[in-house]
């Protein structure tokens, strides 16, 4: 790779942020609500203070946010304090800043996510390559068909439906959260077998509901490949099925599937946001959830910068690994 | 000695567009499907728009969670809501706001990608580039920011499935533009250009009628994204609240703690619904993707 494409992916990748953080800038100053006024009428009717003071303090800390200042210069100090990691503070959890509370979940929906989306990539990309493969016995190339079927349905769902049969019909799992009540938090081997079993539901909902389209593409794309001329003469050159299927029909069938899997990250992260709201688990979309809940106005925009600009650079960043896959782009 | 019969010039019966359209759908078996849910899930809503009391639909109609009985077949919830009557409404509100979203997402889409494809240049580059900017950043993230921060009061069906097409067209105009970029260079048009056909009677008479095969498919794809994105919202408590639409009534029986409770019905049923109406979207899709493009056509 030159370094001139390097270059411009880098560049795209700024401009992606950039347009990300323009977009959670301007569209809440577009509203026409105020969520500082919003969340503090809220204390006022729980009595907190009288309705006299809310004035007061809604310009104290509209001052303190910057929001009396001309709306350039909000823009300019917005971007700036983004270019410092600076994403405020919370407003519910008061003297954490959002990029604790980030750092904070943010283990949790890494492990579900990445275990998840690899496992269900290669699971897929497996089953996929077999059901178009015509020298696979014929129960393996069928074991893809259900999962083909699942396509259409989203992972959310799944998780409904999976909670419903598995842990409430039959009680092997637990129903939601991320460890049993009760106990409590320790490096302990029963406390970690307890964690991983209450990970097991939401992570069979993520793998189910994104391994169809995997198997989809890659059935697909196995029988293109399969006509190839390359393929027909491995054939007759006499090599054996298992070189063939790994060598000259997998590896050339997955390079697609690659640009598939930069391009399915956004998706993956949207499920797994809901997911983890709806298992009650302690990573970044139940940090959210609860933010959009309680008026929580600058957890909302951190999380979402933060996740959009994880997703463009992981993006980015899969592309610069294709050439490793791909010879002849690394050879130009 | 054996008499040679001679064969009758036999009259040929040419079928129907009817048994053309059963036998078409005979072959491409996951459009049949698709469309029989379809019919089947329209059946349900219409018929049931028609019988029920709308009133049942919303709180405090009913006796609360009762399960699933001869009076209430699909039982009620914690609000006292009949979900029989709420799931009626709810599968309505939602193919509103799928098909409005859907419909709006691809007009914009046709009338970009038109633009971008046909005419080139500074424009071409201008659209696609906004396009390729905006295709990494998760859209479902930008939707929140925008869903949440709309006043709740204020937020309806038709908000939602404004907020839901806002990042929804890009996809659309891509197709679409690719499609065009093609097409333009086709032999009918050249002929067409030769003959003195201007620019809009080229679009409008030998390039649309051949895109729309695309266009129905792009707009199959735009339902099915906008019902599962405001279900998506709808689940983390952005949607209209009062309304009882699908992914509100998982949202309230996941707040409510319906499966620590015992309620399994409430959450249950609407996620079944759903999972009917996105998967007979997605078998519809797969059938269409089959017209549309002759290459994918019978790959087994």
């Amino acid at each position: 790779m030159s370094l001139k494409t390097l270059i411009q992916r880098l560049l795209f990748l700024v401009l992606v942020v950039w347009a990300a953080s323009t977009i959670t800038f301007f569209i809440p100053r577009i509203s026409s609500k105020n969520p500082i006024r919003e969340r503090f009428a809220e204390l006022a009717r729980t009595g907190g203070f009288s309705p006299q003071d809310m004035e007061t303090i809604v310009a104290a800390y509209n001052q303190k946010f910057g929001l009396d200042k001309p709306l350039w210069q909000q823009y300019v100090d917005y971007v700036s304090s983004i270019a410092r990691f600076d994403l405020g503070v919370s407003f519910n959890k008061y003297p954490k800043t959002v990029w604790e509370l980030i750092m904070e979940a943010l283990p949790w929906s890494m492990a579900l996510l990445s275990v998840t989306t690899v496992l269900s990539f290669i699971i897929g990309n497996l089953l996929g390559a077999v059901a178009a493969w015509p020298r696979a016995p014929q129960w393996l190339r069928t074991v893809a068909t259900p999962f083909i079927l699942l396509q259409g349905v989203p992972p959310v769902l799944l998780g409904i439906l999976l909670i419903f049969f598995v842990a409430f019909r039959f009680k092997l799992l637990p129903i939601s959260g991320s460890y049993s009540i009760g106990t409590v938090p320790s490096l302990s081997p029963e406390f970690m077998l307890d964690v991983s079993r209450h990970q097991i539901l939401p992570a069979l909902s993520l793998i189910f509901g994104t391994v169809g389209g995997w198997v989809l593409s890659m059935r697909g794309m196995g029988v293109t490949i399969q006509g190839e001329d390359y393929v027909l003469f491995a054939e007759h050159k006499g090599l054996d099925g298992y070189t063939i299927f790994k060598d000259y029909y997998l590896r050339n069938a997955m390079l697609p599937q690659v640009t598939g899997l930069a391009l399915a990250l956004s998706s993956v992260v949207t499920s797994g946001v809901v997911i983890e709201q709806m298992y009650g688990l302690p990573g970044l979309g139940t940090v959210l959830s609860s933010a959009i809940q309680s008026n929580d106005f600058l957890v909302i925009y951190g999380i979402v910068l933060f996740i959009t600009i994880t997703v463009a650079t992981l993006m980015v960043g899969v592309e610069l690994l294709y050439p490793l896959l791909d010879p002849r782009i690394r050879h130009e | 000695m054996t008499t040679i019969a001679i064969s009758q010039p036999q009259v040929v019966l040419q079928p129907g567009r009817l048994t053309l359209l059963l036998r078409y759908l005979r072959r491409n078996k996951s459009l049949a499907i698709g469309l029989l849910l379809m019919f089947a899930l329209i059946a349900f809503t219409v018929i049931g728009l028609a019988t029920i009391d709308h009133k049942t639909a919303y709180p405090l109609a009913v006796k609360p969670k009762q399960p699933p009985s001869a009076q209430y077949p699909f039982g009620t919830d914690f609000f006292g809501r009949d979900l029989l009557a709420a799931m009626v409404i709810g599968m309505w509100q939602t193919a509103l706001i799928g098909v409005l979203a859907g419909a709006l997402g691809t007009l914009i889409g046709v009338v970009l990608g038109f633009i971008s494809a046909y005419f080139g240049g500074f424009l071409d580059a201008g659209i696609k580039g906004i396009c390729q900017i905006l295709t990494p950043i998760p859209a479902f993230l930008i939707q929140i920011i925008i869903a949440g921060s709309l006043d709740r009061r204020d937020v309806t069906i038709y908000t939602m499935a404004f907020v839901v097409v806002l990042l929804a067209w890009m996809g659309p105009t891509l197709v679409i533009r690719s499609q065009v970029l093609t097409m333009k260079e086709r032999q009918y048009v050249a002929v067409a250009k030769l003959s003195g056909t201007g620019d809009l009677g080229i679009i409008f008479g030998e390039i649309l009628p051949n895109l729309l095969p695309f266009i129905v498919a792009a707009f199959a794809t735009q339902v099915f994204a906008a019902v599962f994105v405001s279900f998506y919202l709808a689940v983390l408590g952005l949607g209209p609240l009062r309304e009882p639409l699908l992914g509100n009534i998982v949202w309230a029986a996941q707040k409510q703690g319906a499966f620590f409770n015992g309620w399994w019905w409430w959450p249950v049923e609407p996620a079944l619904a759903l999972v009917l109406i996105l998967g007979s979207l997605a078998l519809i899709n797969m059938g269409l993707d089959e017209l549309a493009n002759p290459r994918v056509r019978r790959t087994e």
